[in-house]
């Protein structure tokens, strides 16, 4: 990539900082330039959103229509797959998956209720509620 | 306690403190893009059974953590290196290392990295970061990706320190030590030794799914995922690919400009006049990278989105993978003179 092709488009990294991508001067030598970003790239984490959003969405109608429980609603909005829900709440894989049904959930005892309301990084009321804090 | 230490801003985070790291003791020639060949940085591969984030799991770099482990092992220089099972035990080590005046690379997620803005913020937990200094609530930060140096408390520390999930840290730390002096020759034989791993890893690893084997693979199965997932759920697997090829770190191009530099920057220590004409095959894969990524973006844009365009998609791959193999073959004909 030539220096004066490097992109300089509105991004969301753009609000952090630029980033050092690295092009060629006239002479053909590597240098660095920074940049704000790029719309082909920042176009593919909106499409990544857009789908962590509508599976959010997804999850929230499946927990009001009593077919699912609140663990998933927050795996979703947590960007949590299994493994890192095991790894962060220490429970087993299958126990997970009785917590994500409804009579599962409603079993659990305050102490659980905690771990997972700890993984998620809400309080035990928002949990149950599946309220959500911008954060 | 604050140390002396110059903030460097990489493209790549562990690129970027193996250099830092390394400047600190001295070492100022180590640039980002030497650091990045020494450590033979550059690989593909694409793990079509296993998912991250519900796309497909692609990476254009090596396993993390070795590009430090190779580079400071070719230069001859000792690596202290050290997990923790207790968060508590990692801060009074940490804490220890600090007073003593040495900055400290640390390993850990980005899902709580306080600076990172909320669209950055995936689970994932190998990012690299300085630690230089801490005073009475804050500990002091030199991110490689960031402009600037920056500061976290220590509950923020530990948290990302001891982020859970794949690749969890365990509040990992590392710095080198000053070992015997690195003289040009020696930078020479390192760069030789990187070029070498860096062709077996890319020509001659078994299987199909990773070195420009991979790429060739990836090109095939893209033509079917219209098929096979649909256009909207294809659209989103070649969204992943473009994050993965081109987002915070790579440099641009999946990191095959890094790379083309350290060729240029290589000719420096070894003359060898194939260096500089090796570089500019890098540099037009990394362009072709880089063309396919439009092409990928017209299709998860929904601009276009016909399975003639799936194909042009994975033609760019196949013709991506040959270049890269002749690229690599002829790195392998080069006759080292020392």
């Amino acid at each position: 990539m030539k220096k004066e092709e490097c992109p300089q488009d509105d991004g969301s990294l753009g609000k952090m900082t630029k980033e050092v991508c690295y092009v060629t001067d006239p002479s053909g030598k590597y240098v660095t330039e920074l940049s704000t970003g790029w719309n082909v790239k920042s176009e593919a984490l909106d499409a990544a959103w857009a789908d962590i959003e509508q599976r959010v969405a997804s999850a929230r109608e499946k927990v009001l229509k009593g077919e699912a429980s609140p663990v998933l609603f927050f795996m979703e909005r947590r960007l949590m797959d299994m493994p890192t829900l095991t790894a962060y709440t220490g429970f087993w894989k299958w126990s997970i998956h009785r917590h994500l049904t409804p009579a599962g959930f409603n079993k659990l005892s305050p102490k659980k209720l905690g771990k997972y309301a700890e993984a998620f990084n809400v309080s035990v009321e928002d949990l149950k509620s599946m309220t959500i804090h911008e954060d | 306690m604050r140390t002396e230490f110059n903030h460097l801003q990489a493209a790549h985070c562990e690129n970027g403190v193996t250099a830092g790291l390394l400047h600190h003791i001295g070492l100022d020639k180590i640039t980002e893009p030497l650091a990045f060949g020494i450590g033979s940085g550059l690989f593909y591969i694409y793990i079509p059974f296993i998912k991250i984030s519900n796309g497909p799991a692609i990476a254009f770099r090596t396993m993390p953590g070795l590009i430090f482990k190779r580079t400071c092992r070719s230069l001859g220089i000792p690596v202290v290196r050290k997990k923790f099972s207790s968060a508590a035990a990692a801060l009074i080590s940490l804490n220890e290392k600090l007073d003593e005046g040495q900055p400290v690379g640390c390993q850990v997620g980005v899902y709580y990295l306080p600076y990172f803005p909320k669209e950055y913020r995936f689970h994932f937990n190998a990012h690299n970061i300085v630690v230089y200094g801490r005073d009475k609530e804050h500990y002091l930060i030199s991110d490689p990706v960031m402009e600037q140096t920056t500061t976290m408390t220590a509950y923020e520390l530990e948290r990302v320190r001891f982020a859970k999930g794949a690749l969890a840290p365990r509040g990992q730390m590392y710095y080198p030590v000053q070992g015997k002096a690195v003289t040009d020759a020696l930078i020479a034989r390192a760069i030789q030794t990187g070029i070498k791993r860096n062709v077996n890893a890319m020509l001659h690893i078994p299987g199909a799914i990773a070195g420009v084997k991979g790429i060739a693979y990836t090109g095939r199965k893209i033509k079917g995922w219209r098929d096979k997932l649909g256009l909207h759920k294809a659209g989103l697997y070649l969204a992943q690919l473009v994050r993965m090829q081109e987002e915070i770190g790579t440099g641009g191009g999946g990191f095959r400009y890094i790379y083309a530099a350290f060729l240029q920057e290589a000719y420096a220590y070894c003359s060898n006049d194939q260096l500089p004409v090796i570089s500019t095959v890098f540099t037009r894969s990394g362009d072709l990278w880089r063309t396919a990524a439009v092409q990928a973006a017209g299709i998860y844009k929904g601009r276009i989105g016909s399975q003639a365009d799936f194909n042009v998609m994975g033609d760019y791959l196949l013709e991506i993978s040959e270049l890269e193999k002749q690229a690599f073959r002829a790195l392998a004909k080069i006759k080292w003179k020392a």
